[in-house]
Order: C-alpha cells, then sequence, then structure tokens
C-alpha cells in the first residue's frame, strides 16, 4: 500500500502532461465516479488512418484517477482507435505499476471508461464496458 | 465537572467495552476509529445481547406460544420500551422498528406524505440536508408535484433563520430537516425551527440520524411530530432503525408495506390493519437486531448522553484547535459552540481519497467523498471533503494523531 503514492503517480497528479481540452476534437466524452464525485472528461483527434494524434483529460479527481489518466493518455497516442478499444483493466495496471483495493480500482479505471465510452460511442460502451 | 484524571480513567473503562478498538489494520499499527459518523463501533454488550438472543431465545415473534416464541416477543418489545424512553416518547407504541433513518423518511414520504399532500403544496428543507432527506421529497415533487424550498446555509455554516421565516408565509405542509449535519456538524435549533413549523400549520420532521446517538433528544421537548434515527450510528447493529412520530398521527396514516404482522384481519379481497406499532411492521423484522438496538441503547443511558456530549465538544475543541497547525487545510462548519464530532475539510492541493488513503497508511479511518450531501459540496463548489468524526470512546492522542498524519500528507504531496 505504500507503494500506491510511487514517485511516478505524484509526479504525472502534479505535473500532468496531458491536461487539457482539445477544441476542436473527433471525439469527446466525459463521466463521473458517483462514488467520490470524481469528473472526467477526455478529448482525441484522430487522423484518416484512425490513429490517435493528440489527446488530452481534463476535470478533477484523486491522484490515482489523475495519474493513471495522464498515463493511459501518453500510451494511446499512435495507436489505432481499434487498438484502444481492446485496452483492458490491466494494462492501465501495468501503466500505474501498483496494486488497487476494489474501492480504489474504480478511481484507476475512470479514464478508461470515458476512453473507451468515447471510443465506441454511447451505443456500443455500455456492452464494451460490462464484458471486462 | 469531572477532574482529568477520573475523565482519562473513564474513558479508557470505555474504550475496554469496544472490541475492535483493541485491533491492528496492519503489524503493529494501531486502529484509530474517526469515521464514527458513518457508523459506530459496537460496544461488547451490544454483541452478547445479539449472540445470546441466537443462542438461547431465537424464535419468530407475535403468535407464537412456546416459551422461546414468548421469550423472543418479549425482548423485541422490551427494546422498543428501552428505544422509547431513550427519546423521552411517552407511548412505546409511537415507535415504529424500521431498517435505518433513510427508511423512517421514506415511511413518512410514503404514507403520510401521499395521504395529506396534494400537487402545488409545498415541503420546506434544508440546503444540508443527507440525500436520505432529499431523494425521497424529490421522488415525491415529480410524483405529486409538491413544491421543495430549502433554508439556506449561511456563511456562519448555521442556518439562515430569516429565510426560513420569510418561506413560512408560503404555509408550508411539511418541515423536514437534519438535527445536526453529517458534514458540517451544525446543530440546528430544531425547537425552534420546529416551534415555527407549527405556528404556520406545518407537521415537522426531524433528520436525528445524527443527534439521537450524540446528545439528549427529547421528543416531548422538542414537540416534534416525526424522529427518523439509525441504531447503527449509536453503537448498536446496522439493519434497524426507528420512527418515532406522535400517536395521532402515526394512527390516521396508511399502512407502508403489507404482509404479514401488519394486518388485524384479512380476507381474500380486503385487510383490516393491526393496531400501532405493527401496522407499519410488515412480514419478520430484525428481531436480533432490535434486540442488539435495545442493548445500545441500555449502554448508553449507563454512559450517560451529558457525558457522551460533554466529551464530544472537548474533542471537537480541541481538534479546532489543533489542525490549525496544518497548512493549507480548511474546516467547513460552524464554530464549535453548535458544532458536533463532526470535522469536514480540504487540504489544498490533496484530493480527498488521497488524504484518507494516506491516513490508512497509519491506521486512521476516515472517510473521503460527499458523504451523501452532494447539494451542500456544489453549494461551497468542492467536489469532496475529506471526514473525521469523533464518538464517545476518541480520544486526544487521536486527534494528534491525525495531525501528525496530516503532517505527512502535506510533505508527500510538497
Amino acid at each position: 500500500m505504500d507503494d500506491l503514492y510511487r514517485e511516478v503517480i505524484i509526479e504525472h497528479y502534479k505535473s500532468p502532461q496531458y491536461k487539457g481540452e482539445l477544441n476542436p476534437h473527433d471525439i469527446t466524452f466525459e463521466d463521473e465516479n458517483p462514488l467520490c464525485g470524481d469528473h472526467l472528461r477526455i478529448d482525441l483527434r484522430v487522423d484518416e488512418q484512425g490513429k490517435v494524434t493528440e489527446a488530452a483529460f481534463s476535470g478533477h479527481g484523486c491522484a490515482i484517477s489523475q495519474a493513471s489518466a495522464d498515463l493511459l493518455l501518453e500510451s494511446v497516442i499512435g495507436k489505432s482507435l481499434d487498438e484502444v478499444k481492446h485496452l483492458n483493466k490491466q494494462d492501465v495496471l501495468d501503466l500505474l505499476g501498483i496494486e488497487l483495493g476494489p474501492v480504489r480500482l474504480k478511481c484507476a479505471l475512470l479514464s478508461l471508461k470515458v476512453l473507451k465510452a468515447g471510443v465506441y460511442g454511447m451505443g456500443e460502451a455500455t456492452d464494451a464496458l460490462t464484458e471486462e | 465537572m469531572q477532574s482529568i484524571s477520573e475523565k482519562t480513567s473513564e474513558l479508557t473503562k470505555i474504550r475496554a467495552d469496544f472490541p475492535i478498538l483493541e485491533r491492528e489494520t496492519r503489524p503493529g499499527v494501531k486502529l484509530v476509529y474517526l469515521d464514527s459518523t458513518a457508523t459506530a463501533q459496537k460496544p461488547e454488550a451490544v454483541l452478547r445481547a445479539m449472540d445470546d438472543y441466537y443462542r438461547l431465545h431465537n424464535a419468530n415473534i407475535h403468535r407464537g406460544v412456546h416459551t422461546l416464541a414468548e421469550e423472543a416477543t418479549a425482548m423485541y418489545e422490551d427494546a422498543r420500551e428501552q428505544i422509547a424512553a431513550f427519546i423521552g416518547a411517552k407511548h412505546s407504541e409511537e415507535v415504529i422498528y424500521t431498517r435505518n433513518a433513510t427508511e423512517s423518511i421514506n415511511l413518512v414520504a410514503y404514507t403520510w406524505a401521499r395521504a395529506n399532500l396534494k400537487s402545488g403544496d409545498l415541503i420546506i428543507l434544508t440546503e444540508m440536508e443527507h440525500h436520505s432527506n432529499l431523494v425521497p421529497w424529490h421522488i415525491l415533487a415529480a410524483e405529486r408535484g409538491v413544491r421543495l424550498e430549502f433554508i439556506p446555509v449561511a456563511p456562519d455554516f448555521t442556518l439562515d433563520m430569516d429565510v426560513y421565516r420569510t418561506l413560512l408565509k408560503q404555509e408550508p405542509k411539511l418541515v423536514s430537516f437534519t438535527h445536526m449535519s453529517n458534514v458540517l456538524g451544525t446543530i440546528t435549533d430544531a425547537k425552534e425551527i420546529i416551534r415555527l413549523a407549527h405556528r404556520a400549520g406545518a407537521v415537522a420532521m426531524i433528520d436525528g440520524a445524527q443527534s439521537v446517538p450524540h446528545f439528549k433528544v427529547d421528543v416531548v421537548d422538542l414537540d416534534v411530530d416525526f424522529l427518523a434515527f439509525s441504531a447503527h450510528k449509536m453503537v448498536g447493529p446496522t439493519g434497524i432503525g426507528a420512527l418515532y412520530g406522535k400517536r395521532a398521527l402515526l394512527q390516521a396514516m396508511p399502512p407502508f408495506m403489507g404482509g404479514g404482522d401488519m394486518i388485524r384481519k384479512v380476507e381474500l379481497r380486503s385487510f383490516v390493519p393491526n393496531d400501532l406499532p405493527y401496522k407499519f411492521e410488515a412480514g419478520t423484522p430484525a428481531i436480533a437486531e432490535a434486540v442488539g438496538f435495545g442493548a445500545a441503547v441500555r449502554y448508553l443511558n449507563t454512559i450517560g448522553m451529558d457525558w457522551v456530549a460533554d466529551h464530544e465538544q472537548q474533542i471537537i475543541r480541541y481538534a479546532l484547535e489543533r489542525v490549525k497547525d496544518v497548512p493549507g487545510l480548511v474546516v467547513f462548519g460552524p464554530e464549535a459552540s453548535v458544532k458536533g464530532g463532526v470535522l469536514a475539510f480540504t487540504l489544498e492541493g490533496v484530493h480527498p481519497h488521497d488524504v484518507a488513503q494516506i491516513l490508512d497508511m497509519d491506521g486512521i479511518a476516515v472517510r473521503a467523498g460527499h458523504h451523501c450531501a452532494m447539494p451542500l459540496h456544489q453549494k461551497y463548489n468542492i467536489p469532496a471533503t475529506t471526514r473525521a468524526s469523533f464518538y464517545l470512546y476518541n480520544t486526544q492522542e487521536e486527534v494528534d494523531q491525525l495531525v501528525t498524519s496530516l503532517l505527512k500528507v502535506n510533505k508527500m504531496f510538497s
């Protein structure tokens, strides 16, 4: 548990590389974690080949949720939307390099949830998320 | 007034009554439980009462004639009498067992309110309500078209009584309000709010989830019409709570849920409801929990509610003073004289979830989030707060530990 606040997490929380908004954008989605009131919006720009060229997140949340959003967006630059669709829980945990209990897992996965909901579009998103 | 040493020895005795306070959250790290506003810990006396009930007396209550059924019924009803006496009710049938304070409020919303309110009628609530005293009324408003108005929280974190007086001119049918905010700790002037409500012709209900556990609440003195509270916040078990209601009101209300025990007579196409309090207690109730609830009340009586209130007042005064040493910490709540043992705060640059997580590393249990009072947090434009809360078993040393760990949080995020 002491590892929870590894330097990398504090750093990404305090100095995020992908914080902000992209206007205009090709894809955007926002959602909240009703448990703690965290709010997250993610914007993406995508090229003709369907590859992510730019990404940004905004909103507010704890160190775990903000760091995971920053790390996640860093990892999707250059990926195709199809690849983004296949990202899963373990990918996020690998990026963070920590293990999490059930409560904090929701903080870590909020960014993945928002990202996938955005990429799938509202209709498909629910199915995609329950699959995990 | 007790001397410091008398007080310390009494506190040591009280702490010994709560087995969980002995535990470590991990090797070498002792639990510092500062989350009693969410749920209180349970003394040996409550645990033993429930265990004895299951080991020696377990049976379904009321219609049975065998020995166990007689004993179980007597224990269930004895607990009701204890609870009624605890809140100063004149008649024990004015105490209805429910699952918790939330269900008690819903009971009033689904029976009294639906029988008495029509489109356009006004209900007055406050800005500092827990969701349990908001959402039942939102549902009713959507269904019936009743109107909701809110007494604002003033800059000093108390209710704005001037606005309340103005609202009363609109002749509300119900005023339902918290006796103590679970976030700000504000203790409301219930007696005055009720007096003014009655003068305007309204029925008055108190959400007593945070008051009944922490100081003496007397329903006759307050002249309150309904009072909702939960056992688990007053050293009793989860799964049981109570609704107090004035007898005449309860008698005139339609039943809540239908089923066994709440009937006097059933025919294939009709029923006649039972007398109070059974009219509102359909199905096999939480019998062991009722017994535990009774034991909790007996336990609090042996300590004395004045002692509990006095102790919490000392702790919160001490805590408010000590947290001044923590840079960036902002407390949400009024000054100590009108504040219960609740300390909600933000820490600059650190999200409340992270604060709570880091405190947990030191064994300190606090809560982070909106504490089921999202509108209140929206008012202050903050997504969440960290909340430490105190009860009869907490010590000044625990406040010191909290402050030490908060300084550590600041260091980690500096």
